[in-house]
């Protein structure tokens, strides 16, 4: 190529907006130094005197470099840089920024050099990205599946409730967490179960928690004072308990119309198995909560139901038939 | 040629001459050290059809009611507060106490959905124009992305309230991503963060709700405009004109038109050299 060609005038044209070199800007920073010490010390003089420097300071500086723009040229040589010599011999215009200011490669050079300098940047970067992003990643992703607390809810003692009575009970499952845990089980005591010689407590305890889509299912039936059975409150290490009384034909569920029996079978709707239940246990005479677990479907009533138990499984999941082939593998759940 | 006689500029002139140099002066600074006054400038005066449509605003419309969604989201934060305990009762605060707070919820919730439905009406705009053709697929695609980023900002800022009704739609928005096969039971559990819906799933949707997707959605759209700036407007389907920008002359005549870039409407097809 030509290097006439290449030189043209604008490119090496080199005339930066630079103002002239000036002083003032110190005495300005030593106004501004003392103005901020005045507030402190002496807002009324100190900061005064200060505030007087920098403004006179100020304006010097900026008369200082504006002098081009109020029409008094100043000398400034312009910058210089001296022409790129290019491997293959050929001269370019000085090359300012970016890739343009690399010296041109040497025909067949190969550059090793580059080469594992650009493979350790990435390495290094990789592996400093990975230390950085690893842990990071974990804790977002993780705390929901692990150290998932275990609870156990005291609902008070056994005697207070009932034989042969549906209470609407709810609890905090969670104290610390407050009312946000606040849940709802159907209830009732079936009475003593003579299994063995032995009398056992039964109870029947059933999440209000629709097997469809989570909402909250409600008792089909008159409920609270109306039956003139009072409501029993109580406060254990799991907050306010209640009790309402209530004579349930069923459950129902108010978002998609699920419906089921007073055993938890579904009898219509969009369901896809029975209500949940509680594992419960009598320690001292006090009746306490434990895990829920999901429930196929339930055979017979009462003391006596057989009841398809699978292990706990979210709201809409099936437990039996084909479709379970869909949920192999749930999240660990206590 | 007018021959012009040398004169003694006036005061007036002479003030003009230096209030334009002062005004110059600065932009000139910016624009020699970085470039960004011809960068603004090849953004906004772009070439475009001369016979463009209303509805091609859809887009700019869109883009303002996200802005109007990411102010007032930021002055809501200001008084919001993401606890159980705390949460409705800020809420409450906002809408009765706090000056114009209910002006300014009532924009984001209403805004909200603005921003869909303009989303979907310039959705609609790009595909009866068949603007999302060659060589615009990519920016469609890019499009699709923001609409799905919009709904999960509905789905998480709906919990915000933390009413009853938030709190049963969540629950319920909640269990039917948990009925997808497989990775659903785990994508639920993730978004409660842990079993239940608890404080923790109301301070991961109010982060999600205003940083995660907001982020996102604002990467999205630099890469949407620049989709938009890179391969101009398209006309109308009942222009006669070329679309989009000028196109810049071949520079290497072995490549197929169209390929490496868009071909003029009509000459689609054929050499051009």
């Amino acid at each position: 190529m030509n290097p006439d060609e290449m030189a043209e005038p604008d490119n090496l044209q080199d005339d930066p907006h630079l103002p002239a070199p000036s002083l003032w800007p110190i005495g300005f920073a030593i106004g501004i130094a003392v103005l901020l010490v005045g507030l402190i010390v002496n807002p009324l003089w100190i900061s005064t005197i200060g505030g007087a420097i920098a403004i006179v300071f100020g304006v010097l500086w900026a008369r200082d470099a504006t002098t081009e723009l109020r029409g008094r040229p100043i000398e400034i040589e312009p910058e210089r840089r001296d022409l790129v010599e290019a491997g293959t011999g050929q001269v370019g215009p000085p090359a300012q920024v970016g890739g343009d200011a690399m010296p041109h490669p040497a025909p067949g050079e190969r550059f090793p050099r580059s080469r594992f300098l650009e493979g350790a940047t990435l390495g290094l970067g990789g592996v400093i990205g990975g230390i950085i992003t690893v842990p990071i990643a974990g804790f977002a992703v993780l705390p929901p599946f692990l150290g998932q607390k275990r609870h156990e809810v005291d609902l008070g003692p056994v005697t207070e409730l009932k034989e042969g009575q549906w209470y609407v009970a709810t609890f905090t499952v969670d104290p610390e967490q407050g009312e946000v845990s606040r849940r709802t089980a159907f209830l009732r005591n079936n009475g003593a179960l003579t299994t063995g010689g032995k009398s056992v407590p039964s109870f029947t305890i059933i999440s209000n928690r629709c097997a469809h889509l989570g909402c909250p299912v409600q008792a089909n039936g008159p409920s609270g004072s109306i039956l003139g059975l009072p409501t029993i409150k109580e406060k254990t290490k799991n907050g306010n308990v209640t009790f309402s009384p209530t004579v349930p034909a069923g459950f129902g569920c108010p978002c998609h119309g699920g419906q089921y029996d007073t055993e938890g079978n579904r009898t219509a709707g969009p369901p896809v198995r029975a209500l949940d239940r509680y594992d419960y246990s009598i320690d001292n005479g006090r009746l306490i909560l434990l895990s829920t677990y999901s429930v196929g479907k339930v055979d017979g009533t009462g003391a006596q139901a057989k009841i398809h138990k699978y292990k706990p499984v979210g709201p809409g999941e099936h437990v039996d038939g084909i479709e379970q082939v869909f949920y192999p593998l749930n999240p660990p759940h206590h | 040629m007018a021959v012009t006689t040398r004169r003694k500029p006036t005061r007036a002139e002479i003030r003009k001459e230096r209030m334009q140099m002062a005004i110059n002066y600065p932009l000139d600074w910016v624009e020699e050290r970085s470039g960004l006054v011809g960068g603004i400038r090849y953004f906004l005066f772009r070439k475009v059809p001369s016979d463009t449509n209303w509805m091609q605003t859809l887009g700019s419309a869109t883009l303002t009611a996200f802005l109007v969604q990411v102010i007032t989201g930021v002055i809501l934060a200001m008084y919001y507060k993401p606890t159980p305990g705390d949460a409705y009762g800020s809420i409450q605060n906002i809408t009765d106490q706090v000056t114009l707070g209910w002006l300014v919820r009532g924009m984001h919730r209403w805004g909200a959905s603005v921003f869909i439905i303009l989303m979907f009406l310039h959705m609609g705009r790009v595909f009866l124009f068949g603007a999302y053709k060659y060589p615009r697929e990519l920016n469609w695609i890019v499009g699709v992305l923001i609409l799905v980023m919009g709904m999960m900002e509905g789905f998480t800022g709906y919990l915000l309230p933390w009413d009853q009704t938030a709190y049963w739609a969540t629950v319920v928005g909640i269990n039917l991503n948990g009925t997808a096969p497989i990775a659903g039971p785990w994508l639920a559990q993730f978004l409660r963060g842990g079993q239940e819906i608890g404080a923790d799933t109301l301070t991961r949707f109010y982060s999600m709700h205003m940083l995660l997707i907001p982020g996102a959605i604002i990467g999205l759209i630099t890469l949407h405009l620049y989709l938009v700036i890179r391969l101009g407007v398209t006309s109308p389907p009942w222009s006669k004109e070329a679309a989009g920008m000028e196109r810049a002359a071949a520079t290497n005549g072995n490549l197929r038109p169209g390929l490496t870039r868009p071909a003029t409407r009509g000459s689609a097809g054929r050499d051009s050299d």
